[in-house]
């Protein structure tokens, strides 16, 4: 039934796909608001407040597109979705931008009729192990019992990885992740294994989170972006920029704090980015302060990541992978120029 | 002639209450102090959890210990939980359409009041229309507020009543149009019933939230709660088709006979004598189809519309509240059952007053 369905939705999406119609900035400009589909709720990507406001690194994509736009970050409809409708709901209209723990594949990219905008976060599967246990490597777990959620590709990587590294493993499964995280909190199993976004959240859910390490490794790429409907190049672009523009702005010293003083800064690729000179908002449609917007009412990636997933927040995820080039992460962004 | 003789009065002492019921055999004996070991040994422990090491008061995690319940979390979310993402400021549009509606509900519970017929015709026909104006808004200068803002137990409780309400008609209807001798119509009311209920309601509610929007025009969009309200009352209306079948076959040949011969035309027949009849008999029938659809409304939540369950998830899911699934989901549980008892109990109420003495 299932598949019978994604079959269905896939041939319909593509004959959707065709007569996909440019002209979503202009029709984004007449509604007032952007239509942003987030998920129903993932900690730290996108999450109701209980003043009802969504938050979340997923969230401030959303935010920067409609900064960049009307220079109001606040004018976002943010429209919760599963996993199963995202496409649908992109496709057939219903939200301008998917912003929702998105990877990026060769299969979504090229047979849905979407075009992914980008990375915003790099996440991937990592284990998480009981500090007790003295590991610092993934390479050590020879023999270990793990905790894996029942179903998931997760669950196909975990073998992958051990039969590559030519070591035994003996899986206990469950059905969700919160039964996952109470079989490995009562000692049911000596490694739990996740996304390593996941793992973080479901740390705080042990005993004693500080009991627990994430190891380094990473077992799978999941990249996770922004998604827009194929065909209309414009609005491709402004969804690409304004990521762009937010881990250009990290990577020039621009923060939410700063960006004023920074218009004054003799930097030509400040400059530029904040829309001093250039005019390079223009080329693609928006104000010149389009860039300047977004730092101002949602700051840059590194703000973002920290006030979300990072320090800054209960999840304490740390940038590894994510954080800039220049600073051994994969984080890079063409220049504005 | 004798008056009435009852059983000998025998007033029990409570020792010999306790042999008769705890410990009547070697059997109920053994089950007694089993039962009584398993309380003795989780209850003061789960007494202790959720009410004395419990944390009542404060804002944030930080005012929770950890060794009881956390209700604090409940307290912090409890306006989303009950009015979703429903403007602060415009709660009151919501408290009133309910303070409206039990006041309008209240001389239902009365005997001797006689205007009955008009109230409920105002119920069904007046107060969704005063209730959709207060709720959604965008006249009279209310506030427009959109459907994707209701949530929580109020978007929960509009599901259900709106699909208890429409589904009972339309039950009715269908229930008639498969015992109909007219082939067609008998037909399309047997697909109907077969279709709607060969498949599960999660089916049902993808096909509205997923499908549905494919089929449309680009950027005609058709409110999803709407959708998601009319897939649940199409499949509820299928079982409470069955349900009122049942009791239309329950009725004995000779009342449908005795109303032909007093000359009444088809929906006299059923108007007066054959429903009225039919429905009495199927009541709990009817109340447990009513209670499966309110529990039911808890599937929307696949669907990205926050009823109660679904706010529940969401509010488990925010990083500064990671890890009270237990207290939200018990909450969550403690609201679906008073409501359900509520029904249930109603309904004891309802079959006790039109109980004719003929069971």
């Amino acid at each position: 039934m299932k598949k019978l369905l994604t079959t269905a939705a896939i041939s319909a999406t593509i004959i959707m796909g065709a007569s996909a119609q440019a002209g979503t900035l202009d029709d984004v400009k007449k509604k007032g608001f952007l239509n942003c589909g987030v998920s129903t709720a993932l900690p730290g990507f996108s999450n109701p407040t209980d003043k009802g406001s969504w938050k979340g690194i997923d969230v401030d994509t959303c935010k920067a597109v409609a900064a960049a736009v009307f220079g109001d970050a606040n004018k976002v409809k943010y429209v919760p979705l599963t996993a199963k409708e995202r496409f649908t709901a992109l496709q057939s209209g219903e939200v301008d931008l998917l912003s929702r723990n998105t990877t990026w594949t060769l299969t979504r990219d090229g047979g849905l009729g979407l075009n992914f905008a980008g990375v915003n976060y790099y996440d991937g599967q990592g284990f998480m192990v009981s500090k007790k246990l003295g590991v610092k490597s993934a390479k050590e777990l020879d023999g270990a019992t793990v905790c894996v959620q029942a179903g998931t590709t997760t669950e196909l990587n975990l073998a992958d990885y051990f039969r590559t590294n030519k070591m035994s493993f003996k899986p206990i499964t469950f059905d969700t992740a919160d039964q996952t995280a109470s079989a490995f909190d009562s000692g049911r199993c000596d490694v739990l294994t996740s996304d390593q976004s996941q793992l973080y959240a479901l740390r705080i859910k042990l005993k004693n989170p500080k009991g627990a390490i994430v190891l380094p490794e990473v077992i799978s790429k999941e990249p996770l972006g922004p998604v827009v409907r194929q065909g209309d190049d414009e609005w491709f672009n402004i969804t690409k920029w304004s990521l762009n523009a937010m881990i250009n702005a990290e990577e020039l010293g621009v923060t939410q704090a700063n960006v004023d003083k920074m218009k004054k800064s003799d930097n030509p690729n400040i400059q530029r980015l904040l829309g001093v000179t250039g005019g390079m908002g223009s080329k693609l449609n928006l104000g010149d302060e389009w860039a300047y917007n977004i730092v101002k009412q949602v700051g840059n990636y590194g703000e973002s990541f920290e006030r979300n997933v990072g320090e800054g927040s209960p999840l304490k995820i740390q940038r590894g992978i994510n954080a800039l080039w220049n600073k051994g992460g994969f984080m890079y962004a063409p220049p504005i120029r | 002639m004798l008056e009435p003789v009852y059983s000998p009065a025998f007033k029990k002492h409570p020792l010999q209450w306790i042999q008769i019921n705890l410990f009547y055999d070697w059997f109920s004996s053994v089950m007694t102090l089993l039962v009584g070991y398993l309380l003795v040994s989780f209850l003061p422990a789960l007494i202790d959890w959720i009410f004395i090491s419990a944390d009542w008061f404060g804002s944030s995690r930080e005012d929770c210990s950890g060794e009881g319940a956390c209700w604090v979390f409940i307290g912090a979310r409890f306006d989303q939980f009950i009015y979703g993402f429903y403007p602060p400021e415009e709660y009151w549009r919501v408290n009133l359409a309910t303070v409206l509606l039990i006041a309008l509900m209240v001389p239902l519970f009365f005997e001797n009041f006689t205007k009955k017929a008009w109230l409920i015709a105002f119920l069904l026909i007046g107060y969704p229309v005063i209730a959709k104006i207060l709720f959604a808004g965008g006249v009279f200068g209310l506030e427009q507020v959109d459907t994707e803002q209701w949530g929580g137990l109020m978007l929960t409780l509009i599901i259900a009543t709106v699909g208890i309400i429409a589904s009972l008609p339309i039950g009715i209807l269908v229930a008639l149009g498969r015992r109909s001798e007219m082939p067609i119509i008998r037909w399309l009311c047997v697909s109907f019933i077969e279709v709607m209920r060969g498949v599960p309601l999660i089916t049902i509610l993808f096909m509205a939230s997923v499908m549905l929007p494919l089929f449309m025009p680009e950027g005609v969009s058709f409110d999803k709660l709407m959708r998601a309200m009319i897939g649940i009352t199409l499949f509820q209306a299928a079982y409470m088709a069955e349900v009122i079948r049942g009791g239309l076959q329950a009725i004995p040949k000779g009342q449908y006979e005795a109303a032909d011969s007093l000359g009444l035309n088809y929906f006299q027949k059923m108007g007066f004598i054959i429903l009225p009849q039919a429905l009495k008999l199927v009541i709990p029938g009817i109340v447990n189809t009513f209670i499966a659809l309110f529990k039911d409304t808890s599937l929307i939540l696949i669907i990205g519309l926050f009823e109660l369950s679904g706010i529940m998830k969401a509010a488990l899911n925010d990083p500064d509240w990671l890890g009270f699934a237990i207290e939200g989901y018990l909450f969550a549980a403690l609201i679906y059952w008073i409501f359900c008892f509520g029904m249930s109990r109603y309904s004891m109420r309802v079959e006790a007053k039109l109980n004719t003495g003929h069971r």
